[in-house]
């Protein structure tokens, strides 16, 4: 018992200093949790910009880090649906729960697009709440980071003022971004584009672009070579000048659009860890901004 | 559009009947035309996207409106349940086998006869929920013709904190890999041979479940059950206590991004008291026996996947295999199955009982291509030994292993529905090689449901 009591003791410092766990679904929120958070968390991203989001498998090593957590950072809108409950019921720890304050979904924050008019699976993944790729407008990611600072501040009180100062700097150094990628991407405003799945409508609606097809004939299904036949017939009489897919989708589709209508396919980052140049939420627009001027006619 | 088009065709067939100056005059009267219809196109595309533009700005208007009456009620807080229905139906191509069972087993449970030709499998009904903020409760319906079964309800705790939960009702025990998943959930048409000779199905139990999860990178978790213990291999009894306990612990990890495990040992314990089973005698007439003692079993599971950078939507792959050793002792009486068919142990025979028995099965599973997966099980039973006591002189020791070798391909239109076709080359009774088929369709109606590892 005493040397328990000790070793008690001499671990309480430890946990007393130890780091904030966050438990980020998503890469760009690992990414913004990690701005805001700085040294005082220990960031955790549970899948990476090559995996698809909405479908992960519940792996052991994600219980195990969801029991340390104490603040969950999740998309929310449905996303996460096929695999983050699976971990909540697993991994016994009662701080993330939803509606503890350890659990922070993103898409609260945000006025989601693409409401669906008819709930029904026969219109294929839908999601209630609308389309959950939130995080490809700049401008929801400084409302999501807002929202973070306050739940972090929430959370750990002793930090509160470290969270709000470094999010009161990244909120500056964002909107200047933000204000310069508009301006490069001005020349974009009503380009006609194609896209893989939905992944990006916020991206889109935020540049002024426009989506002229979806090569997936209903949300989360795979399109079928008939089906990208029809897409291609369609783009004649409504041409786009891209088509657009996330990195970790399959290049398949999409590359075989682009052939058949003479036009470039691009693979957008979608989130940080896209590829080499987003490694960050700045490198993530930076590119994706590049891309997009690069290939525009 | 149509018009420019029809009047360039009218004035292209009449143009053989002009020529020279007046050939030049039409050219030019045609480019202003032309030129004049660019510029209404032109100024009607820029009307079009003003309107588009408006009817964008007033539409994330209306969302911001939407979204913000959304926010003033509490999210997530839908007070009806999650309710799915899985329909599942078969097509089986089987031999006109009397009465299956394993050799050297003694059958588990209520066995359910293969049906040959179309039939319906169990329709689950499932419905979850969170109770308060410190419950959550699941219950599962199997419903067949003129059977419906309990097969899980339960609440479970959320909120007990330091990695504790706490289960209670009737729920499918936490031993072993498959033991938790529900028939609709299998990679193949039909139950291992392990789990048919250990439990029918799977384990299940009215009792209660402590688990723990330990605050480490390496996933470990600890589960002790106790329970009524009247599912086989023991028997229902009237007792107050617990009539059976399982231990059980778990691993788990990844190796890099695209590969992860998990590792399991459980055991359980249970009373058995004149469970009723059916053996041939040595002359090969039908018994019934009756065996009353204790059984306990050690299971060993391990499952490994693999996709490529971790994204299982193209391409994956999954390998599991169990082991099993059970050990039972106590007593075995024996009599007429059928009065007018008497067997050796006509007028009831009591015996001692000893047996020590194993067994695994080992399947992989590979997506080799988006909604495409193929899979091979094999199964392996060990008689071990068995030791009947005073009846050794009315019932046969074997020596024989039942095996058997399963082929499966399966397409999964959607997450919701899945077809499925089998081919097993089943050994598992003496003497028998049996070629079977089969057909399956699974469909989940309703809540999306989220699978476990």
């Amino acid at each position: 018992m005493k040397r328990l009591l000790v070793s008690l003791i001499l671990w309480l410092p430890l946990v007393a200093h130890a780091a904030l766990n966050v438990f980020a679904c998503e890469p760009e929120w690992a990414a913004l949790a990690k701005e805001i958070g700085g040294d005082d968390v220990k960031v955790y991203a549970a899948t990476t910009a090559l995996q698809d989001p909405h479908r992960i498998e519940a792996r052991p090593s994600l219980i195990a880090q969801m029991r340390r957590a104490n603040l969950l950072v999740c998309t929310g809108a449905e996303l996460e649906i096929g695999w983050l409950p699976v971990l909540l019921q697993n991994a016994n720890n009662a701080a993330v729960q939803p509606g503890r304050p350890g659990y922070f979904e993103a898409s609260r924050v945000v006025p989601l697009l693409d409401k669906p008019a008819r709930l029904d699976r026969a219109e294929g993944d839908v999601h209630a709440a609308g389309n959950p790729h939130i995080h490809t407008d700049p401008r929801n990611i400084l409302r999501v980071s807002e929202a973070l600072t306050l739940r972090l501040a929430e959370i750990d009180p002793a930090n509160a003022a470290a969270y709000r100062t470094r999010s009161q700097a990244f909120a500056v150094r964002w909107q200047a971004a933000t204000a310069r990628w508009e301006a490069r991407a001005a020349p974009l405003k009503g380009l006609s584009v194609a896209t893989q799945h939905k992944s990006f409508p916020y991206l889109l609606a935020w540049l002024g672009l426009r989506e002229v097809a979806v090569l997936e004939p209903k949300p989360g299904v795979e399109p079928s070579v008939g089906h990208l036949a029809r897409v291609a017939v369609q783009l004649q009489t409504t041409p786009a000048k891209m088509v657009l897919r996330a990195a970790y989708q399959s290049p398949r589709p999409a590359d075989w659009l682009a052939q058949r209508a003479g036009i470039p396919a691009l693979a957008l980052p979608y989130t940080v860890g896209g590829n080499d140049r987003a490694q960050d939420l700045f490198g993530l627009f930076d590119d994706t901004i590049d891309q997009l001027l690069k290939a525009a006619p | 559009m149509l018009r420019p088009t029809f009047l360039l065709a009218a004035l292209t067939v009449a143009l053989p009947a002009y020529a020279g100056n007046d050939l030049d005059a039409l050219r030019a009267e045609l480019r202003e035309m032309k030129a004049a219809y660019e510029s209404r196109i032109q100024a009607l595309e820029a009307r079009l996207q003003q309107t588009e533009a408006h009817t964008a700005a007033a539409a994330a208007l209306a969302d911001t409106v939407v979204h913000q009456a959304a926010e003033a009620t509490p999210a997530g807080n839908r007070l009806n349940p999650d309710i799915s229905l899985i329909l599942q139906g078969r097509y089986s191509h089987l031999d006109d086998v009397e009465h299956r069972a394993i050799t050297g087993f003694l059958p588990a449970g209520h066995g359910h006869g293969a049906s040959r030709g179309f039939s319906l499998d169990h329709t689950e009904l499932v419905m979850s929920a969170s109770i308060d903020p410190y419950f959550r409760g699941y219950f599962n319906l199997a419903l067949l013709d003129e059977e419906i079964e309990i097969e899980e309800a339960w609440f479970q705790t959320t909120g007990l904190g330091n990695g504790f939960s706490l289960k209670g009702g009737r729920f499918l025990s936490g031993l072993g890999y498959q033991n938790e998943q529900h028939p609709h959930a299998w990679d193949f048409a039909d139950n291992s041979l392990m789990y048919r000779a250990l439990f029918g199905e799977a384990y299940g139990n009215d009792g209660v479940q402590l688990k723990w999860v330990a605050p480490t990178e390496l996933f470990m978790e600890f589960g002790a059950e106790a329970g009524r213990g009247a599912n086989f291999p023991g028997t229902d009894r009237n007792k107050n206590g617990a009539g059976s306990h399982v231990l059980f612990g778990h691993v788990g990890g990844d190796v890099g991004a695209s590969n992860s495990w998990r590792a399991g040992l459980s055991y359980l314990t249970t009373q058995a008291s004149e469970r009723d089973g059916e053996l041939e005698d040595l002359d090969g007439v039908a018994a019934e026996t009756l065996f009353s003692g204790r059984s306990k079993a050690w299971v060993a599971d391990f499952v490994w996947k693999w996709a490529p950078s971790g994204n299982a939507a193209e391409q994956n792959f999954k390998f599991a295999t169990e082991y099993f050793r059970r050990t039972e002792s106590g007593t075995l009486a024996c009599d007429d199955l059928d009065p007018l068919d008497p067997s050796r142990c006509s007028g009831g025979s009591t015996g001692d009982y000893q047996s020590t028995q194993s067994g695994f099965y080992a399947q992989g599973v590979y997506q080799f291509m988006p909604r495409w997966r193929t899979g091979y099980r094999y199964d392996r039973l060990d008689p071990g030994a068995v030791d009947f006591g005073l009846n050794s002189v009315n019932l046969p020791v074997t020596d024989y292993a039942p095996t058997r070798h399963s082929l499966m391909l399966d397409y999964s239109p959607s997450e919701f529905s899945r077809l499925r076709l089998q081919y097993s080359k089943d050994q598992s009774m003496e003497g028998g090689r049996e070629n079977q088929w089969f057909v399956q369709v699974i469909h989940s109606l309703g809540a999306h449901g989220a699978h476990t590892f």
